[in-house]
């Protein structure tokens, strides 16, 4: 579904991605892990177009979208959760939903999805007229993973959904991320700093580290591997 | 509760303005007699001036942050007064009933000085509420709004004085011409945010300023442009008392239009986009808003009212020349959104109506009267930081836990 080959961003003159090779598949969840720094969140925003790559190739449902601008890609079907949240915190939760369809013009689905949304996210729905920045930070995790999904993605790219979040909450939040995976079949593009969570949710991880792709495997095998354990894993 | 280092510190405030104005409200030393005389009652009274005022002031500022307190620690938002007039259909029903009838019979009361104010103030309204879409909704801070001002009253000055076209048909032109320099403008600063946008927006102000001055061949520089016809009405002739009254109409019925538009807009997608813009630049595009686009159409359908109103100008003025467009008019237009309130429609109406009409009813004490402004202002901005009214979007009601 979506093919990265041989991407290399860059910062100015730093050299953020070198030759990274990812393939995505249709249905699956799939994680990016890596220290910090190691360029995970650079990848995501390659692809999603707000830091374009300066060589490779991107292809999404065999489309070359690398040169496409951001706006473009969103409305094929790529949503980013930046890392950080970034919510609206003016705008009352409604309309941060609202802004998160965007780019579509269905109004009666848009108002079947919202409905799906207070489904998953109850919390949301009682909070629905207050500004997003009174939202506790699990809650607006929430309202950002929900804002993408009101844009119907065919991918869902996550940044470090667990970032400065309770344990519990994480949990919760992880919870949610394998429901939607199953229940609409929407693929989901996952980096995580948490690489033991991370591993356990998804079905296949890379591994980074400056900028290279070091290891992908299933996460079964990586969870187990030695390399794995020793610089995530704390084992 | 008083403290004793709240008194020691209005104190020492006290003691150092009486330092300070030592030279001028002291000594006076007349050279004809060759004596200085010392006024030490000035003195005296400076103290105990300064002691109380910086006495009152902090007294207002604990009381206001500990107000705050209070608010944070219930969760609930103070709504103001104003506020709760405006949620109030029994209230404000009737107070627009009242404010529509006394605005019709406006002319008729007052003398045709007084509506000539009002107009003034009127288009000032329709400034501020063009200038709240780039500065109140964008977040975009805009420091060279009055050239599309420019733009719209040269454009009805030429167009006439070349080919003769009328008041009517410039208006929409000057729109036009307005929405085309707002998109000049936008694509150089798109890249731009918060202080390097309001310099090269000033910047911008400043050069179509210094090209009607010096540009003799197409604007006539210094000396403007004279007798510019007043706004016609199927070419019925008006005597100058009529035609003020039927500009004073004409001003209410576009500002009306104007407060329609821009209410329509703010709660519009492409409204909600520009506030979206103005609180996370990352996540409007993780969201798929174009930020190219949705920042020309703020800066384009900003300057759209400061054409028209561009052209309203020449048309009362009957003379327009480059003075009337300095960077001190872009400040007033930007004070009117910043005091009133940004992003709230009312409250862009009503502090329009007070920055204009106060400094023309404070003539009576002349020479203070900016200096009144000046304090004005500063005391708003301490006490009152979001502005009369402040949006509405911005507080909400705290309804408790729904089981």
């Amino acid at each position: 579904m979506l093919k990265l080959k041989n991407i290399n961003t860059f910062y100015g003159n730093i050299h953020a991605l070198k030759d990274v090779d990812i393939e995505v598949t249709e249905g699956e969840i799939i994680t990016l892990i890596g220290a910090n720094g190691a360029g995970k969140t650079t990848t995501l925003m390659s692809i999603s177009g707000i830091v374009p790559p300066r060589s490779g190739e991107i292809l999404f449902m065999d489309k070359a979208i690398n040169h496409f601008r951001p706006d473009t890609i969103v409305a094929l079907g790529i949503c980013q959760v930046p890392e950080g949240r970034h919510i609206f915190p003016y705008l009352t939760v409604m309309e941060n939903l609202d802004m998160g369809a965007f780019l579509r013009t269905d109004k009666d689905n848009i108002k079947k999805d919202l409905e799906h949304i207070f489904d998953l996210f109850p919390i949301l729905a009682q909070r629905r007229h207050q500004p997003g920045g009174t939202l506790s930070g699990g809650e607006q995790q929430m309202l950002a993973i929900s804002r993408a999904l009101m844009a119907r993605p065919k991918l869902l790219l996550l940044d470090e959904p667990s970032l400065g979040l309770a344990p519990l909450v994480v949990r919760q939040i992880f919870e949610i991320i394998e429901k939607i995976n199953n229940e609409s079949n929407t693929t989901i593009f996952l980096v995580e700093q948490n690489a033991n969570l991370a591993l356990k949710t998804a079905h296949r991880g890379y591994v980074m580290e400056n900028g290279r792709i070091m290891l992908t495997d299933a996460t079964e095998n990586l969870l187990l591997d030695e390399n794995v354990k020793k610089a995530y894993l704390g084992m | 509760m008083i403290k004793f280092s709240e008194i020691k510190k209005s104190f020492l405030v006290s003691l150092w303005f009486m330092f300070l104005t030592f030279p001028i409200m002291v000594i006076r030393v007349n050279p004809i007699e060759k004596t200085v005389q010392w006024r030490w009652r000035n003195m005296m009274i400076i103290g105990i001036g300064s002691f109380l005022l910086s006495f009152v002031w902090r007294f207002m500022l604990e009381r206001k942050e500990s107000g705050q307190k209070k608010a944070d620690v219930f969760g609930i938002h103070k709504i103001s007064f104003i506020q709760r007039i405006l949620q109030e259909p029994k209230i404000y029903i009737p107070l627009l009933i009242v404010t529509g009838v006394f605005a019709i019979v406006f002319p008729f009361i007052f003398s045709a000085y007084q509506t000539n104010i009002m107009i003034t103030a009127l288009m000032y309204v329709m400034l501020g509420l063009g200038l709240n879409i780039v500065v109140g909704l964008a977040g975009l801070l805009d420091l060279g709004y009055v050239a599309f001002y420019a733009v719209g009253a040269y454009s009805y000055a030429l167009l006439n004085y070349h080919f003769g076209l009328g008041f009517w048909t410039v208006l929409p032109i000057g729109a036009v011409l307005g929405v085309i320099f707002g998109i000049l403008l936008g694509f150089p600063v798109l890249r731009l945010r918060g202080d390097y946008l309001a310099i090269v927006t000033l910047g911008f102000g400043e050069i179509i300023r210094l090209i009607l001055e010096n540009w003799n061949e197409f604007s006539f520089g210094p000396s403007g442009i004279a007798n510019i016809p007043r706004p016609g009405f199927f070419g019925i002739e008006f005597s100058l008392q009529s035609a003020t009254n039927y500009i004073y109409y004409m001003m209410i019925g576009l500002t009306l239009f104007t407060i329609f538009v821009v209410n329509r807009l703010q709660n519009s997608r492409i409204g909600r986009a520009w506030m979206a813009l103005r609180e996370d630049e990352v996540a409007c595009q993780a969201m798929g808003i174009d930020k190219t686009k949705t920042k020309l159409t703020a800066f384009a359908l900003g300057a759209t009212w400061a054409g028209m109103v561009g052209v309203i100008f020449a048309a009362k003025t009957t003379f327009i020349n480059p003075a009337s467009f300095t960077f001190l008019e872009s400040a007033m237009i930007l004070s009117i959104v910043v005091i009133g309130g940004m992003g709230s429609i009312i409250g862009v109406v009503i502090g329009a109506l007070i920055l204009i009409l106060l400094p023309e009813y404070l003539r009576a004490f002349s020479d203070y009267r900016m200096m009144l402004f000046g304090a004005i202002l500063v005391i708003m901005m301490v006490f009152r930081p979001q502005g009369i009214i402040s949006n509405v979007r911005r507080t909400y009601k705290f309804q408790g836990k729904q089981q």
